[in-house]
């Protein structure tokens, strides 16, 4: 397990205005394998989430403690450039959020941000990242549209392909299928299983069928605890806390 | 029993129908009222002459309004160039860096700020504006003021709109979802890259809508400016000399030059010019504001 660990977390506990939304973590999170976070809501899942590429600290009141390390760094430690870190890691919101620009800017926005000027290196990119998100043969043809003009399954699929073109290692995705329509959803879910080829990819769902179908590894949380966490497998077939089984037989939800 | 009901329901629309449409017959009234009072003046001179000819006088039957519609173009216009990039400045400030002890304290003391009477603001533009103008300012660039002038009419103008303008801007600014916040830096950008690149440009709509709402009452604004601008009536060559902006030129004289031929239609007139402008303004605004939203859109 030690050597395959890409985010490992230790002792995070995180309180909101001095109410503790998670209590003193510890977990590793397997390179390359679907990581799947789940439990009730606001058990403090999507906290979780965000405190992996420290967008919780951009809120008031926050006050973390613990360690985050990735690839055995401690991202928290002042040494650590704040922009390199969100690099390294592609957020997939709820909803998704495309910037107000074109399609094509979107995609773009990452790479020039980071320096990237020439326009052919840029296009190349957005041809790219567009695939890879399978959304290059719907857009082509528009790119330099609003992105706002897309569907919301398009406008996902193009959060994804925005957060890959900064060449993240990590995807984080906070229900990234929540507002979308099945068909979306599906797609999103066979782009997951695609991608962690290359990627090691953390969800937090609140459904339980699209962990199963989609996790290899499985973290219960429940009331800003770590429950449980293991192979997706034995968290589902042979849990090893009563809470866990109840939450997964749908006792309590 | 539901006939009774649902006749009242009906009333009440229809008495809200009536308040609404009083509201807005108010605005046709009034720019009939200002049209038919200024038809005399309107005779004896031609439209052209009075809005392009700068010869304002009186007794001579001359009614040349070009002076006072520069002054307050003048007037307007420079206070927008002070208090947009600090408006704009301070409403990020408070909405994206500020903590939020800040942010608490510093929204009574701007109501403060926008409730003070206007002619307190005249008195502390002449107590400390006038001043400056005159010593500091002016003798910088080798002139001389008198400091009752367009950039201290200006000045104190810009200080007055700032509150309008932050506030609208700071509230523009939060109705921006945090996830496009979130979006924008977890792909590494920093604070000021996503302020300027993603929450300028899908604040922009709302800002300009902002100082719209602060500049329309700019251009009405008459008393604390009356008081700094020095009402010499020619036209403005630079903004350390005086100007006359309409609002003042109406309020000056209303009542108190009335046994001059044609004067008060011609001041019934300059309220007109004065309501066209504001109009004007307005609807130039609203042609951007869409034109931005369908490219946004």
């Amino acid at each position: 397990m030690k050597e395959t660990s890409h985010l490992r977390t230790e002792n995070l506990t995180v309180s909101y205005g001095g109410a503790e939304a998670l209590k003193n973590i510890n977990v590793e999170i397997p390179e390359k394998q679907i990581t799947a976070i789940i439990g009730p809501s606001g058990c403090g899942k999507s906290t979780l989430l965000k405190s992996f590429n420290r967008l919780l600290e951009e809120n008031d009141g926050v006050k973390i403690s613990g360690r985050v390390l990735v690839d055995g760094a401690d991202i928290y430690s002042d040494s650590e450039d704040i922009t390199c870190i969100r690099k390294k890691m592609g957020l997939l919101s709820q909803r998704p959020y495309p910037l107000p620009m074109s399609i094509y800017d979107n995609i773009a926005f990452g790479p020039r941000i980071h320096g990237m000027k020439k326009k052919a290196g840029l296009d190349r990119l957005v041809e790219k990242y567009l695939s890879l998100a399978g959304l290059w043969d719907e857009v082509k043809d528009r790119l330099n549209e609003p992105a706002s003009r897309l569907s919301i399954g398009q406008q996902q699929r193009l959060c994804l392909a925005r957060g890959l073109a900064v060449e993240p290692e990590i995807i984080l995705a906070d229900e990234p299928t929540s507002a979308l329509d099945p068909k979306s959803s599906q797609k999103i879910e066979e782009e997951f299983k695609k991608l962690k080829s290359d990627y090691t990819i953390i969800i937090v769902t609140h459904i339980l069928r699209q962990a199963r179908r989609l996790a290899d590894y499985v973290l219960f949380i429940y009331l800003g605890e770590l429950i449980e966490h293991g192979p997706s497998r034995q968290i589902f077939e042979s849990p090893r806390e009563q809470v866990t089984r109840e939450y997964i037989q749908g006792v309590i939800s | 029993m539901a006939g009774k009901r649902s006749i009242r329901d009906a009333r009440a629309g229809r008495l809200m129908f009536f308040m609404t449409s009083a509201c807005a017959l108010i605005v046709v009234f009034m720019a009939a009222g200002l049209l038919i009072k200024s038809f005399p003046v309107l005779r004896a001179n031609s439209p052209a002459q009075i809005l392009f000819s700068d010869s304002w006088s009186p007794l001579k039957g001359e009614f040349g309004m070009l002076a006072f519609i520069a002054g307050t173009v003048w007037v307007t216009g420079l206070s927008a160039l002070i208090a947009m990039p600090v408006s704009l400045f301070s409403a990020i400030y408070l909405s994206e860096y500020a903590p939020s002890w800040l942010r608490k304290i510093s929204r009574p003391f701007m109501d403060v700020l926008a409730g003070i009477p206007s002619v307190v603001f005249g008195v502390w533009g002449i107590l400390i504006i006038v001043p400056l103008v005159r010593d500091c300012i002016a003798p910088f660039f080798g002139v001389y003021s008198s400091g009752y002038s367009i950039l201290a009419a200006s000045i104190v103008l810009a200080v007055m709109v700032f509150p309008i303008i932050i506030q609208i801007t700071i509230e523009v600014f939060h109705s921006i979802p945090g996830e496009l916040r979130d979006a924008s830096l977890s792909l590494g950008a920093t604070k000021w890259q996503t302020i300027k690149l993603v929450l300028l440009r899908k604040a922009l709509p709302g800002i300009i809508a902002a100082n719209v709402l602060g500049f329309s009452r700019a251009f009405g604004e008459t008393m604390a400016v009356l008081m700094v601008a020095g009402n010499i009536p020619a036209i403005p060559h630079s903004p350390l000399d005086a100007g006359y902006p309409l609002p003042a030129l109406i309020a000056n004289n209303y009542g108190e030059m009335l046994s001059i031929p044609l004067y008060d239609s011609a001041l019934m007139l300059a309220a007109l010019v004065l309501f066209l402008i504001v109009i004007m303004f307005n609807l130039l605004s609203r042609y951007i504001l869409s034109r931005i939203n369908l490219r946004a859109a």
